[in-house]
């Protein structure tokens, strides 16, 4: 049986300096993105919704963990942020740590819980309790059940970083992405990603080995959970609401879907995605329910011909690592 | 406390009903699972397809329910037939994981198709004259729809074992889900079985499809909610054994309906709750085998 992710990811010092120039180039575009009269709004919901995906990835690609429920993350980390906001009145970095803080939480708990079963019923349980948070949510007062929280402030960040700029705040969005970014590119080129995929591979070898592979597991479901919490507390800064859209399941796949576009397993893939499929949804906006239709029928082309995702297939073509 | 019995038997009905449509959906996809290594994401697409297709046979080609019984798990199965011969079966041998996603996709697609032609709210399927009306039954009023759903599912669940676990097909089937190879060495054509199995795992998400019809209207995104439901009953009782399937579904469908008497508030989550419960206490589930 082969793995759930055919990106095969050549190590050494070849595979690192392909990765920095990518990450460069990466970098250089979406500094110069806001000058060349993109909507920033797009691209700033873009940068959220990459981040989430490189969470999402580190389980699925390096771990072999289907997450079919990291929206309960997103939704989480951004209701706590907008409360903390606009009823506490904490202040912007305050208001993502409490977000960012309160995903990791349910990390911990919905980890331990989705941990003790493997592949398939692993993405059947965080359905299920994304499921649960989200009637949880639907029902909790602060939440404002249908209606979500709207209008939230975005406030001066540290003080004297204006947020309500919009190029201001684009800058701060990157620059949380960027930070997000490199710390799951350090996670997964780091020793503890080396078992990670070693689990991904063969879990009963890696146990043999003695690696309890469990904490690992664990250890990398709590990591990408907080990871797409805080891609939840930033996109509160751009969209300045919460609600329930995020933590519904369509969102958990729509996730799934951007990774799967992108490319399981590869470093870059996630980031793709989740632009491709943000601008897919800008621009079919006027379609109604056929969006769904399409998304549908990506995942099902991708699966049955395009598994590698577009980075996958770039990388694979010029035999690098991307 | 003091207890409306009218009330909760009542809600106990509702409960029994509901418990009738996860054992028949939890059914489906166990055995669909044995066969093919694939959890059906699509299955509450197609359980809303059961629900359609009675409509169809009513509003345009003027075919009542009893017959809609019979023809609309018929259609869908065929369609499910479909599916498994274009699709599925150029799965076999990846990671079951592509299984989920491929069929989650599929279930996009006819959930989105059928929302753009009918949008999101109900239609009206009226109740078969035949079994309109109640009984008094001393202690409590029973429509005889809601009765007849309960023991027509559990009659066709019971139908269902019997024919996986003591019949010669059912053995053949059990011996493909054991070891596919050896059984196509005995000569038995395994790859058609396979079709046949998510035929019949389909057909019995129609079939509760149009039970489900005259009760909850016929919407789009009937099966939308109900399917994560349906996995977490999947992940209570495990999907090691076909008894263990219904017994769970009709008992959660119950603990359900107590709920929703005892604390309305926990109604949508109780399920959930009982899931990450024997999570933490019997992580393989209540009937046993891990996959």
């Amino acid at each position: 049986m082969t793995s759930i992710t055919e990106n095969a990811m050549p190590v050494g010092r070849r595979a690192i300096r392909d990765e920095m120039i990518a990450f460069g180039i990466m970098t250089a575009v979406l500094m110069a993105l806001p000058f060349t009269g993109v909507y920033p709004f797009f691209v700033m919901q873009g940068l959220c919704f990459a981040l989430l995906a490189c969470a999402f990835n580190l389980l699925i690609g390096y771990g072999g963990l289907l997450s079919f429920g990291h929206a309960m993350f997103l939704g989480t980390a951004g209701y706590v942020t907008g409360h903390a906001l606009k009823v506490w009145g904490l202040p912007p970095e305050l208001g993502i740590i409490a977000g960012t803080a309160a995903a990791a939480a349910l990390g911990v708990l919905t980890g331990l819980i989705a941990i003790r079963r493997q592949g398939i019923y692993f993405a059947m349980i965080t359905l299920a309790l994304a499921q649960l948070m989200y009637f949880v949510y639907l029902q909790a007062p602060f939440t404002h059940g249908e209606d979500g929280i709207q209008g939230i402030p975005q406030g001066h960040l540290f003080g004297f970083i204006n947020l309500s700029n919009p190029t201001t705040l684009y800058f701060v969005v990157l620059a949380g992405f960027l930070f997000g970014f490199l710390i799951i590119y350090r996670a997964i080129n780091s020793p503890f990603g080396e078992v990670l995929k070693a689990i991904r591979e063969n879990e009963p070898r890696a146990i043999s080995l003695g690696y309890r592979t469990d904490h690992y597991k664990l250890l990398a479901f709590v990591l990408s959970a907080t990871l797409a919490g805080f891609a939840g507390s930033l996109k509160v800064f751009v969209a300045q609401n919460a609600s329930l859209t995020d933590v519904h399941w369509t969102m958990s796949g729509e996730i799934v879907l951007m990774t799967l576009v992108g490319g399981l397993g590869t470093v870059f893939g996630p980031v793709v995605g989740a632009f491709v499929i943000i601008a897919m949804q800008q621009y079919l906006a006027g379609f109604g329910q056929w969006v769904t239709v399409i998304q549908g029928a990506i995942f099902v082309i991708c699966v049955l011909t395009f598994r590698r995702g577009v980075v996958g297939e770039i990388a694979h073509y010029f035999k690098r690592s991307l | 406390m003091d207890i409306n019995l009218q009330a909760l038997f009542a809600q106990l009905l509702v409960g029994l009903i509901n418990g009738s449509f996860y054992a028949l959906l939890s059914l489906g996809l166990a055995v669909i699972f044995g066969m093919l290594n694939i959890i059906n994401f699509a299955h509450g697409a197609l359980y809303m397809m059961g629900a359609f297709c009675a409509y169809f046979l009513l509003n345009v080609l003027g075919i009542g329910y009893w017959y809609a019984l019979i023809i609309a798990p018929i259609v869908v199965g065929l369609f499910g037939i479909l599916l498994e011969r274009t699709m599925l079966q150029w799965l076999s041998g990846l990671d079951h994981l592509y299984g989920l996603l491929l069929t989650f996709g599929l279930g996009l697609i006819i959930q989105g198709v059928f929302q753009n032609y009918f949008g999101s709210s109900g239609l009206p399927y009226a109740i078969p004259e035949e079994l309109r009306g109640g009984i008094n039954l001393g202690f409590m009023f029973l429509p005889v729809y809601r009765g007849w759903v309960v023991v027509f599912s559990l009659a066709v669940c019971l139908l269902t074992w019997f024919l996986i676990e003591r019949t010669q097909l059912g053995a053949y089937l059990r011996a493909a889900t054991e070891n596919p190879t050896l059984v196509r060495a005995f000569g038995i054509n395994v790859p058609r079985m396979i079709t046949l199995t998510y035929g019949l795992g389909v057909g019995l998400a129609a079939l509760a499809g149009v039970l489900s019809a005259p009760i909850n209207q016929v919407r789009p995104l009937m099966g939308a909610d109900l399917i994560i439901v349906v996995f977490a009953v999947v992940v209570i009782g495990g999907m090691g054994s076909i008894m263990g399937s219904i017994i769970t579904g009709f008992a959660l469908g119950i603990i359900e309906g107590l709920t929703k008497y005892f604390y309305p508030e926990a109604s949508n989550t109780v399920v959930f709750v009982l899931m990450v419960l024997v999570l933490l206490i019997k992580p393989a589930g209540l009937t046993g085998r891990t996959a």
